[in-house]
């Protein structure tokens, strides 16, 4: 372990044979895990895009992936609810497992899946609608149209959101005049309003200045009770502030997972070390 | 400063590159701008000019002119509008006529000579609308306040002094405020008449064409001796005898107000001495042309404009109105558009948004594009072969056997007019609705497929409303070409005078088999095949100032629309 070298990354194989198993020192939830992904590669055409990753992500907490640029981390992200489905020419190997089912076994109905897990993308991405519209645009495409429901779910995801007060006297407005930090709160007030079990944000806060970045972590913090968050951010500070484990990738490969505070005082591995220092990345 | 640099750049260059500081002449734009504004100037210009053009001489046509008395040399006189004057090259032939003072005259002018034309009307009189008059031919001219220009309801406009009047069957002298009096009435009754004719009469022709079908039908189902044929042409047999005593009935009626009518007459006087006997009812419009105020003026020039947009024409369309060609144009465009809309926008989703993106794609979607540039003549081929024969036959010999040998369907109409434009105007909806879908970000299909909707969820309530603008606009364009559109027309339901509107007060209320009236044909027709060109230039003008207003109100209803509806959704920050 203590013989890590530059020429590891080049080889994968050997590197996962040795950070394969189960041997990270995750900080383990009350409620148990609730994401597992299992000897989980990915091909790009001819380009292999992830190497063997295993993880196994504990139910209500927050969990960061970090990891230079091109690391991997948003297409891990992106296949726990099939968003990589709409790329062409894409191969995937091993399982992600939500409880016992299988997100990539056969016959598996995609649509039903996402409506399982919300979703934050890296720029606000809110509908040509009005606010109270985008909220509720998970219950509408599930063909739930009872006015009381609809309302508790816009106030319930909004107070969520820390959006409420802000939003409550135009909610029939147009989403697309609010500002960057609120329109990203509204997308994760629509990315929570279905009642997911699990909330993926992919580098949620690289658009927005540091006084919504900070809206959005106190948000992610009151949040990490209700639901189990996968967060993929750029920011090691912000790593260290809202999770509670983190796994750090490189070159496709998951090179360490573990507790945040013991990963982030002392890394076992000297990549890790290296990128959390800022030697590289 | 800029010494300062260079020289550090000179000494770390070891003095063999030295940087200039001015820019290149090939690295900036400056100078080629004159080129590129002055072709903008130039395409401003010319657009400008031409609705210049349009709008200076349409606007002009209606204006009142003066009537002038022109007395020749040779002792004839003539009364016209002068419309117009040019100069020309004196023929060898005319000059050998001619006086030695005017030859002189003329040769003082390198042989060439000024004239006019005067518009001098009396069509029923003269055999001809204009006559030139060249300036050395004339002796005098004056403007003599009795002349009236009088417009008829047929034979074009009358010039001339009005002798007396004939009021209930008594000659009584011109008295101008009896004549405006007696002729509004007399207009009244020739709209009544007009009324009768159309609509009364009309419906009774319409119920025994009706009756003869519904015979010949019973014949063509049945056979001709069977009972129940017998029995529906003997109901019809009773039916028309019905009908055509209420025709009679009406026929009287209006012989009845023609009597009236023919007891209230203007005797009209030409400059030559010629009397015509007109009766009031045919006088549209008179007003002394040399004795009317400005006021005046304005008031024949409006009540013109009205005529002009609210009536059918008369005269082979040289006068009168354009309501149907209005209407025709309108009606089509709509249909044309409620047809295009849903056809381009469902294809341009289905290659967009579901079809794989791969060579066979590509070649659909070139073939498209080049569609748009198929002469639209080609189109007009294809829908009469196409739309009016093949299909309309076949719904001639399915639902309206009983109309045969005279086409129903089977012949030009609105309904394949509007077909055939929607076929031609269908690549440009098709190109700019991919160019809208193509548009709406990435994001916000992943935002939607996150949230657990389908693709087609996705596809209704994220990508149109974001595409919608520019779907519109796609529409606006199709609309336009699709408006200014005559040639395929011209082969697929155009004609120069339609006998009945594409929607009436006879069920099913609208024909779409009908032929109709379009503006952009109304030009052609006017300026190019009428009896007269020089008549009908005047109505050139004003029908294509019509025409692009309407094009112009068309297309910004259309905009005014796409743009509320992006304000809808547009990011009007607080």
């Amino acid at each position: 372990m203590s013989e890590q070298s530059a020429t590891e990354s080049t080889q994968p194989t050997e590197a996962n044979a040795e950070t394969a198993g189960t041997s990270y020192h995750v900080k383990q939830s009350p409620q148990g895990t609730s994401l597992e992904v299992k000897d989980f590669s990915l091909w790009y055409g001819q380009s292999q895009a992830l190497f063997d990753i295993n993880m196994a992500i504990q139910k209500g907490m927050v969990t960061a992936l970090i990891g230079p640029s091109g690391c991997g981390k948003s297409t891990l992200l992106r296949c726990i609810n099939r968003m990589n489905d709409l790329v062409d020419d894409l191969r995937i190997d091993g399982q992600v497992q939500v409880g016992d089912f299988d997100i990539y076994g056969p016959g598996v109905d995609v649509i039903a899946l996402r409506k399982r897990m919300g979703m934050v993308f890296q720029k606000p991405n809110p509908f040509a609608m009005s606010i109270y519209e985008n909220v509720i645009y998970p219950l509408r495409v599930d063909g739930i149209t009872q006015k009381r429901v609809l309302d508790e779910t816009v106030e319930r995801s909004l107070r969520s959101a820390a959006l409420w007060d802000e939003v409550k006297d135009r909610l029939n407005e147009s989403a697309l005049g609010m500002s960057g930090g609120q329109q990203q709160r509204l997308c994760i007030a629509r990315g929570i309003a279905s009642d997911p079990e699990v909330l993926l944000m992919d580098e949620p806060c690289s658009a927005l200045d540091p006084i919504a970045t900070s809206k959005i972590e106190e948000l992610i913090h009151d949040l990490r009770e209700q639901y189990t968050i996968v967060i993929v951010t750029h920011n090691m500070q912000q790593a260290a502030r809202v999770s509670d484990n983190v796994g750090f990738m490189y070159l496709g490969k998951l090179i360490e997972y573990g507790e945040t505070e013991a990963m982030f005082v002392n890394p076992k591995r000297k990549q890790t070390a290296d990128y959390i220092t800022g030697r590289f990345g | 400063m800029s010494n300062d640099t260079e020289q550090a750049t000179k000494s770390s260059g070891g003095g063999r590159r030295v940087r200039r500081f001015t820019a290149d002449m090939s690295a900036i734009a400056e100078p080629a701008l004159w080129g590129f504004g002055g072709a903008l100037a130039i395409g401003i210009i010319l657009i400008v000019g031409f609705l210049f053009l349009i709008s200076w001489n349409g606007a002009i046509t209606f204006w009142p002119k003066p009537i002038a008395q022109v007395t020749l040399v040779d002792g004839t006189v003539i009364a016209g509008e002068p419309t117009r004057t040019s100069v020309y090259r004196v023929g060898d032939n005319i000059l050998e006529g001619l006086s030695p003072a005017q030859r002189q005259e003329i040769d003082g002018d390198d042989g060439f000579a000024s004239r006019t034309l005067y518009k001098t009307a009396n069509f029923d009189l003269y055999g001809d609308d204009f006559r030139w008059v060249s300036d050395f031919e004339v002796k005098s001219i004056d403007y003599p306040k009795d002349y009236y220009l009088i417009e008829r309801q047929q034979w074009g406009t009358f010039v001339g002094r009005v002798e007396s009047l004939v009021i209930d069957g008594q000659s009584v002298p011109l008295s101008e405020s009896v004549m405006a009096r007696e002729q509004t009435l007399a207009r009244d009754r020739f709209k009544q008449i007009r009324t009768l004719e159309q609509k009364r009469i009309g419906a009774v022709n319409h119920y025994i064409e009706q009756a003869r079908l519904s015979a010949r039908r019973a014949v063509l189902r049945y056979g001709e001796i069977d009972p129940r044929a017998q029995a529906e042409i003997a109901k019809t047999e009773a039916d028309v005898a019905q009908y055509n005593k209420q025709f009679e009935a009406l026929q009287a009626e209006v012989a009845a107000i023609r009597a009236t009518d023919s007891k209230y007459r203007a005797i009209l006087q030409e400059v030559g001495g010629r009397t015509v006997d007109l009766p009031l009812s045919q006088v549209v419009r008179f007003y002394p042309a040399n004795d009317v105020s400005v006021f005046q003026k304005i008031k024949i020039y409006l009540s013109r404009w009205v005529e002009f947009v609210s009536t059918e024409p008369r005269e082979a369309n040289t006068q009168g109105g354009v309501l149907p060609a209005i209407f025709g144009t309108v009606t089509m465009t709509l249909m044309m558009v409620i047809v295009v809309a849903p056809f381009g926008v469902i294809t341009a989703l289905y290659l967009r948004e579901y079809a794989k993106q791969g060579r066979l794609t590509s070649i659909v979607r070139i073939s498209v594009n080049n569609l748009a540039g198929v002469p639209s003549i080609v189109y007009g081929v294809f829908g009469l072969g196409f739309f009016a024969y093949t299909l309309g036959g076949g719904i001639d010999a399915l639902f309206y056997p009983e109309r045969l040998p005279n086409p129903t369907f089977g012949t030009g109409g609105i309904l394949w007019a509007s077909l055939t434009l929607a076929l031609l105007t269908v690549p440009v909806v098709i190109v700019a609705t991919e160019e809208a879908l193509s548009a709406v970000p990435r994001s916000m299909r992943e935002g939607s497929l996150a949230c657990g909707a389908s693709k087609w969820q996705t596809i209704k309530y994220v990508i149109l409303p974001k595409a919608f603008p520019g779907i519109m606009t796609g529409m606006i364009l199709a609309m336009a070409r699709g408006a200014g559109e005559v040639a395929p027309l011209m082969l697929v339901g155009v004609v120069k005078l339609a006998p009945a509107m594409p929607i009436d007060g006879f069920a099913p209320f609208i024909h779409l088999e009908r032929s109709f009236m379009h503006l952009g044909f109304h030009i052609f027709d006017v300026g190019f095949q009428s009896r007269n060109s020089e008549a009908g230039k005047p109505m050139v003008f004003v029908t294509t100032l019509l025409l692009l207003a309407l094009i112009v109100t068309m297309q910004s209803s259309a905009i005014y629309i796409r743009n509320r509806l992006k304000r809808k959704y547009a990011a009007d920050k607080f």
